[in-house]
């Protein structure tokens, strides 16, 4: 993610990054409702979309935002959102839907403070629990968090990507400090973007069996219109759309909703990992947040301490098989997030004890800086 | 008999997903005849029409006919229609709602849907009652009627679905009942060709609930209720206030023509393309 590829130098904000990669990743629908830190999204899609004869649409709220893109996604066109902590809220119960429904799309989260309409225009990662388990029941889901301007271009071609190849909604979680930070990035030209697009039926409509079970876990997805006709519902269904309520068609549903995101899990997680080799503590950490850190791991290192870091950019679900292992090797973690500690709970939880875990949690509204990073890493 | 048996065959997933949950004698099983009949009419393929339902008894319906369905969240069904409809404008978009589904938890969406004026077809069912869940009251309960969280009497006033949609900008809206079976085919196929937001409000009845609760009998009973109470609507401007107490109007209530959205966003495609042309885009 930090390779920068080559291409059109511009200035950009996160939020206008994040249009941008969808638009190269081929999203060409987005219904949205203005909320801050994500408005920007919004103002941004609506003159850019029909440009490229995609389709721009205001709606009432969240729900009807996350409805519309639902039914974009199943009319054969890739479809995405963007909100904020209370919208997000709104839109969980068509989110579930698309789980259950397999309908891929991206959802944006610019996290501020919460709970509630909380801190509207400051910075917080209180929505990292609320993107894994929102939503009623079980299900998995796909959450990535960029950190940089260049991340919020490429972190949402991944989404979309994942999305599509899954058939799954994937959640991009920013946050109020990525989404307005302006910087010069590049854009690389768009032959050089790998697209990924869902994989559509090819066999006569009569043998389309639009949930099968097959091996990837992944049935082809026909768009609306084109001449496979089948139902699509929020109910538990059989392979061929319809509700059941057998336990002998609800099992394997439900287990190939997990398996096909668990049997991906090496092309689903992505961390970045520096100075990590001879490390001896380590600092875990993910959206703005990272920043700081990056800073504060290399200060400590110009200070002779073996600091090592590693960026989620997948959250959920969470690279354990990447974590674990440097867990083994290092003296000490510092998990410093912009809350009371909801991915440092997941870090602990995959640590069972094998090393020290610290935390260092701020939820005044504001970033944590290098320094505060630093001033913890130098007494771990 | 059976011309209309296999018309019915053309357009049923009858080897998928029968016998269907709908009690017997419900007015959704008139409404299904009259959908397929009025799809028929138009001349539509199927593979051109996106039906898509809400929650509830009706909201089933969407399981039986063979076209591109989806059963969506209760109350949103007309944002999934709107999704369906800018993404792929070609296709015929019918969605069916209950009366809480459209008016309760989807009242905001109606609202909007009628006021942008897309072209969609909505078709209300309302039974007066929130059938799926046991009978509890809904927007469109009358006044003083019995449910199963009115048992004193209903304290608030119902809406009417067809002013509500007038009110709100739809294109065309009518009203129908299941008794008028005819007469409904005719108002859900007009519906379909209008150009615009289309609503036909369905009176049906939950004999189950509503009119066990209310003593109005079977659903024999509950459609002679309807045959007496439906006026028509060319019939209506000659009877007095005292002739129309108590009854209903029935018919093509609202029919004009309005900027449909679909149409008017090519307008902004048009702007759009020109500005990036001419290098004066917003953005670099
Ligand atoms: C968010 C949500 N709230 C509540 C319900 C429960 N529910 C299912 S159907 C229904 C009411 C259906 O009534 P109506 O829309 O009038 O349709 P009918 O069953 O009478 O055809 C309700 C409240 C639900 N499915 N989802
Ligand atoms: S409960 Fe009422 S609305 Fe539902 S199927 Fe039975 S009669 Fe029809």
């Amino acid at each position: 993610m930090s390779t920068k590829p080559a291409g059109r130098q511009v200035l950009l904000q996160g939020n206008e990054a994040i249009v941008e990669g969808a638009i190269v990743a081929g999203c060409r629908f987005f219904a949205g409702y203005p909320i801050t830190p994500a408005t920007e999204i919004s103002e941004a899609m609506s003159y850019r979309l029909p440009a490229v004869d995609g389709t721009f649409i205001q709606m009432e709220d969240e729900i009807a935002s996350m409805g519309a893109v639902i039914g974009a996604s199943l009319a054969g066109v890739k479809a995405m959102t963007a909100t904020s902590g209370p919208g997000f809220s709104l839109m969980q119960e068509n989110l579930g839907y698309a789980c259950v429904a397999e309908v891929p799309c991206v959802i944006v989260d610019v996290m501020r403070g919460g709970p509630s309409t909380g801190l509207p225009t400051n910075v917080s990662q209180g929505d990292v629990m609320q993107a894994r388990w929102g939503t009623h029941g079980d299900h998995p889901i796909i959450v990535l968090a960029a950190s940089t301007t260049q991340d919020c271009f490429s972190i949402t071609v991944k989404a979309f990507n994942l999305s599509e190849k899954y058939r799954t909604p994937v959640i991009l979680l920013a946050d109020e400090v990525v989404a307005h930070t302006r910087e010069k990035i590049s854009i690389p030209h768009a032959e050089e973007v790998e697209v990924i697009e869902r994989i559509r039926p090819n066999m006569p409509p009569d043998w389309y069996i639009p949930f099968e079970n097959n091996s990837r876990g992944v049935p082809p997805m026909s768009s609306f219109g084109a001449g496979y006709r089948y139902h699509v519902t929020g109910l538990i269904h059989d392979m061929r759309g319809f509700p059941t309520q057998r336990p002998d068609e609800i099992v394997p549903f439900m287990e190939r909703i997990f398996r096909k995101i668990n049997q991906h899990f090496f092309d689903i997680q992505m961390v970045n990992k520096e100075m990590t080799e001879d490390a001896e503590v380590l600092v875990i950490a993910y959206g703005s947040v990272c920043r700081s850190a990056r800073r504060a791991v290399r200060e400590a290192r110009q200070r002779g301490i073996k600091a090592g870091l590693v960026q989620l950019i997948t959250l959920w679900p969470f690279p354990r098989q990447i974590i674990e292992p440097l867990l083994r090797k290092v003296r000490a973690v510092l998990v410093p997030e912009l809350n009371m500690g909801q991915m440092s709970r997941e870090v602990k939880r995959v640590n069972q004890g094998v090393t020290r875990i610290e935390t260092l949690n701020k939820i005044d509204g504001t970033l944590l800086t290098p320094g505060e990073i630093l001033t913890r890493l130098l007494k771990l | 008999m059976a011309e209309e048996t296999r018309l019915v065959y053309k357009y049923l997933r009858h080897d998928k997903k029968f016998p269907h949950v709908w009690c017997p004698g419900c007015g959704n099983g008139i409404l299904l005849g009259a959908l397929i009949r009025a799809i028929d009419r138009t001349g539509l393929e199927k593979d051109d029409i996106a039906l898509v339902s809400g929650i509830g008894c009706s909201g089933r319906i969407s399981v039986y006919v063979d076209f591109n369905t989806v059963h969506t969240t209760h109350g949103r069904a007309l944002t999934f229609a709107t999704g369906i409809k800018l993404a792929n404008p070609r296709l015929q978009v019918i969605v069916i709602m209950g009366d809480g589904d459209a008016t309760a938890i989807g009242g905001n969406h109606f609202i909007h849907a009628a006021r942008r004026n897309l072209n969609l077809t909505a078709i209300v069912v309302n039974n007066s009652i929130y059938g799926m869940t046991g009978g509890q009251y809904s927007p469109t309960t009358p006044y003083e009627s019995i449910s199963a969280t009115s048992l004193y009497g209903n304290i608030e006033q119902a809406f009417s679905i067809a002013e509500l949609a007038a009110m709100a900008g739809a294109s065309m809206v009518s009203r129908g009942t299941v008794y008028h079976a005819a007469l409904l085919d005719e108002l859900i196929e007009k519906a379909i060709m209008k150009r615009g937001f289309s609503v036909v409000e369905v009176i049906s009845h939950c004999h189950t609930h509503f009119g066990r609760k209310n003593k109005m009998g079977g659903p024999v009973e509950m459609m002679r209720w309807q045959r007496d109470s439906a006026v028509r609507i060319e019939k209506a401007s000659s009877l007095s206030k005292e002739e129309m107490k108590g009854k209903f109007t029935i018919g093509v209530l609202v029919d004009r023509d309005l900027p449909v959205y679909t149409q008017e966003y090519k307008k902004i495609r048009e702007a759009a393309k020109t500005m990036a042309a001419t290098g004066r885009s917003i953005l670099p």
